[in-house]
């Protein structure tokens, strides 16, 4: 089956793929771009762990085609920290412990900052249904909702 | 092994503070390396064709095709496989069974039974290479249910499976047999002011890991390996793959992954000898990834239970006698841990007459894996749930009643030990003081409370701690992270060594370069691998006084550490400067050599767990819909190193209970055909679904440990299943003897109560 050629920008910088017209964005962004912070935990847009952002949209990648991504914008975990400066959400994720296993945090990173771009005042029902796509096994959600809270609280203050 | 002797009493300086995860960085910025996430050069990608059918001969398997197909280099099926697996110490029977799991021999014992395999130069190519497969099958009766299968005529999975524990004349699919207890039960039921008797049953659900199973395999003609694998025990994993391979242990070097959660489940192999034998098809790298669906059809499950309880109980509270039977589905192998679930069942309390029994069963579905203090659970359903109408019907308190009952220092437990410091009561104390047991609860709510026993266990295990010129130690231990214990590992080692946290590297060592570590399972990392890293630091320490001494002119035993310092231990050991560790190992190349600390044994002082939670919720009669209001967790952790860590691990145990009792199971058609094999049909809690989980952290030190360290890892899924259950029951006004307490089914119980 013939390829298709993809141009796309991901976390702000531009790149050329060719992809099956079968295989998925995250699959690309794996296995093409080496871009393995998007996790496949169930390839059915249940689980969230595949999470990024399509233009500002937070969207399951293992549900987007790799074609889909030509001349798009996609934000991807790796892109969240500037430099060394690690956002507050992924600060506030390590103080909190708001991770165990950590297989389910890029895809929560990518949601909760999608949430506070757009709510920077979330209430405590609002981040749980927001991140109702992204499963945990590990931690009951406790820490991860505090985190997030915690982080927009700040990031309120700050600004 | 008596470590009673250096129980730390006093202050600590690290321990019990909370510092960042060393691993923090990597796991939010994408950069941890979990099981998919590697790549080989030259890789290949693997692909497994499963059984459709729940039971089936297999006639016959033509790979022609799928061979013939441009990109496939390599396709396997259990004929290259060893015809008999190597014996390995320790292992008997269990590597046959592990083989037969991995690749079906003569029958197809599941649905989702692995048939045949195929490497391919993409991932896209061995799909497609799968499809060209033809098994020739001759459908066989089925059976999937626990009582079901041990009837009369039920179809047989393997004649010749039980072992000589089973009594004559069960069904042959019965294969073990569990019988303990003291005392007499029909004489202490003849005592009772009240006997219930009642059945209750759970389903299997599925520890329900984010990360399916993955792996990288390399086998070369010359017998040598590599293994890249997601895994809670690589120096298992590389023991049972040599085994089923034919290779020397040795020439296996397997490496653990990043995890992305196990709970037990990935403790047990499944696919790595399939990447390894394809490698050695192709000799090439074979990198293989499971589907979700793979993982729900073929990993994991919990064994279903069908359980009869039966308790006597004056008008006081005291239980005059209990006997519990437990009947457990493991799937199509021995294993279920209907032992587990028997001597679990009536351990948190304290009992004159006591009997229980447990049968471990066959049915056609996939061999049962560990999940978090596997078999508890469902025993404690069973019990709890008795406790609770029991309370119910005489106008007790059930926190009254369980403390008047409770397993105390010197209780001989329902299944034999007689223990020593445990926390049993001072966990029901710390309940009964909880804010959350004295409030009062709305209309239409419902309080629940279960207590919980899980054993913990030690393991083989070995550390290595070995210190840099500048100071700092890095530390190798065996046991993969699977929730923060490296924090836990350098904050015991920073106590003994007196040398900042931040200081300490903590590496999941590889099975080539550290001796030999029992998996992370029965709540063992903090517990084992914490006290092999205090005496391996502790080790280094001794050695490390030895270089003061012999630069001092003094004798070593005159030398003591404190706060990273040598010291002169007092007057009469002579007047010398306190000496920091990084004037001993700057030098250390020219006074002895490197430095560093071993540790290699089998610690046995794992110190049994306790816990008690304690649940408000509401249901709806309308739609029969549960809401969890509120949910506290109070449990025993001997000595919390990394209180957040700690507390991560109550209220996981919580959550994962919270699905077992209201959502999660296992629903198989009249086919034996797995219906619900993705995440959206086998609906594990989700942030929507759960309020805070509070903790309370209750500390009985382990004499077991040097810190008082137990394991907290497991106990917390044990009560949430009775006591969400009696939760419900007590908001709805009816019993709920069976899990899960979905929708329909109490639905179904309301309407049956009003007739």
């Amino acid at each position: 089956m013939s390829k298709i050629h993809v141009s796309t920008t991901v976390n702000g910088d531009p790149v050329d793929f060719l992809c099956d017209p079968r295989e998925t964005l995250l699959d690309c962004l794996r296995d093409k771009l080496a871009l393995t912070g998007a996790k496949e935990g169930c390839g059915t847009g249940d689980c969230g762990a595949c999470s990024v952002e399509v233009d500002g949209r937070l969207v399951c990648s293992c549900l987007m085609l790799g074609a889909e991504a030509n001349g798009k914008e996609i934000a991807t975990v790796e892109g969240i920290a500037d430099g060394d400066t690690l956002h507050p959400l992924q600060e506030k994720f390590i103080d909190y412990a708001a991770l165990q296993c950590g297989i389910c945090t890029p895809g929560i990173l990518v949601a909760a900052k999608n949430l506070l771009e757009k709510n920077p005042d979330p209430t405590e029902e609002e981040v749980r249904y927001w991140l109702a796509g992204n499963l945990c096994r590990c931690t009951g959600y406790d820490k991860i909702i505090k985190a997030v809270m915690d982080t927009a609280a700040d990031m309120r203050e700050a600004s | 092994m008596a470590l009673d002797d250096d129980l730390k009493k006093d202050g600590f300086t690290f321990v019990g503070t909370r510092p960042k995860r060393p691993d923090g960085l990597d796991k939010v910025t994408g950069r941890a390396k979990f099981g998919a996430d590697m790549v080989a050069p030259g890789m290949l990608h693997g692909a497994i064709l499963r059984s459709p059918h729940a039971h089936a001969r297999i006639k016959g398997i033509d790979t022609s095709k799928a061979e013939a197909l441009e990109g496939v280099k390599a396709v396997v099926t259990r004929a290259d496989f060893p015809d008999t697996v190597q014996h390995k110490p320790g292992m008997a029977g269990e590597m046959w069974n592990v083989l037969e799991n991995v690749m079906a021999g003569e029958k197809a014992l599941y649905d989702g039974h692995a048939v045949a395999a195929v490497a391919a130069t993409s991932a896209l190519i061995a799909k497609d290479a799968l499809k060209l497969i033809e098994v020739d099958y001759e459908v066989l009766p089925h059976v999937t249910d626990v009582d079901k299968a041990m009837a009369e005529g039920a179809p047989v999975i393997r004649e010749g499976s039980a072992d000589r524990s089973v009594p004559e004349g069960l069904h042959p699919n019965v294969v073990r047999y569990h019988e303990s207890g003291h005392g007499d039960v029909e004489a202490g039921f003849a005592k009772a002011d009240l006997v219930m008797e009642d059945t209750y049953k759970t389903e299997a659900t599925h520890q329900g890991y984010i990360e399916p199973h993955a792996c990288l395999g390399m086998l070369g003609a010359d017998g040598k390996g590599e293994l890249w694998c997601t895994t809670q025990g690589h120096f298992y994993f590389q023991k049972v793959c040599a085994a089923v391979l034919g290779l020397e242990t040795s020439q296996l070097r397997v490496t653990a992954s990043e995890i992305g959660g196990g709970f037990g489940g990935k403790t047990t192999v499944f696919m790595e000898p399939v990447s390894l034998a394809l490698s050695r098809k192709a000799n090439r790298p074979v990198k293989m990834v499971m589907s979700r669906s793979e993982v729900f059809r073929a990993t994991g499950p919990t064994a279903s239970a069908s359980m009869d309880i039966k308790i006597g109980m004056t008008k006081d509270g005291t239980i005059t006698a209990a006997k519990g039977t437990y009947r457990l589905q493991g799937g199509a192998f021995p294993g279920a841990p209907a032992d587990f679930t028997a001597m679990c069942g009536f351990a948190p309390y304290c009992l004159e007459n006591v009997l229980q029994i447990g049968y471990d069963v066959m049915a056609n579905r996939p061999k049962q894996a560990a999940y978090r203090a596997p078999g508890a659970p469902m025993g404690a359903f069973a019990v709890e749930s008795v406790i609770d109408e029991m309370c119910n019907k005489l106008g007790l308190d059930p926190v009254e009643v369980r403390l008047k009952n409770a397993a105390r220092d010197g209780t001989k437990s329902s299944y034999g030990p007689t223990w020593d410091a445990i926390g049993q009561v001072a966990c029901l104390e710390a309940v009964k003081a909880h804010p959350h047991y004295s409030t009062p609860l709305k209309e239409g709510q419902g309080r629940g409370i279960a207590s919980g026993f899980w054993f913990n266990h030690g393991g083989e295990t070995s550390v290595s701690l070995a210190l840099s010129e500048d100071g700092t130690a890095q530390i190798s231990v065996g046991t993969p992270d699977i929730g923060g214990s490296r924090a836990s590992m350098a904050l015991m080692a920073a106590e003994v060594l007196g040398i900042p946290y931040e200081n300490i590297r903590v590496t999941i060592a590889d099975t080539a370069t550290l001796g030999y570590n029992d998996v992370s399972h029965g709540s063992r990392v903090t517990y084992a691998s914490g006290l092999a890293t205090i005496k391996a630091a502790r080790d280094a320490v001794e050695k490390l006084k030895g270089r003061a001494a012999a630069e001092w002119g003094i004798d070593p035993d005159a030398v003591t550490w404190e706060d990273g310092y040598a010291k002169p231990s007092g007057p009469n050991a002579g007047e010398f400067e306190p000496m920091h560790i990084t004037k001993i190992t700057g030098k250390m190349g020219r006074t002895g050599g490197p430095i560093s600390g071993h540790f290699e044994a089998t610690p046995e002082g794992a110190g049994v767990s306790f816990g008690t939670h304690i649940v408000d919720a509401e249901v709806d009669p309308e739609t029969g819909k549960t809401s969890i209001i509120r949910y506290t967790v109070v449990q025993d952790a001997g000595k919390a190193i990394h209180p957040t860590y700690v507390e991560g691990q109550f209220q996981g145990g919580a959550a994962q209970g919270i699905g077992w009792a209201l959502n999660e199971e296992y629903i198989y058609g009249e086919d034996g055909r797995l219906q619900n094999s993705i995440f959206l049909d086998y609906r594990i809690p989700v942030a929507s679904d759960l309020p805070m989980i509070d903790t309370v952290i209750v500390e009985v030190p382990n004499p077991g440990h040097p810190y008082g360290v137990r394991g907290v890892g497991e106990t917390g899924i044990v009560p949430p299943l009775a006591a969400v259950a009696n939760a419900v029951s007590n908001a709805a006004g009816v019993r709920l003897k069976e899990l899960p307490m979905s929708p329909p089914r109490i639905l179904k119980a309301l309407k049956d109560q009003k007739g």
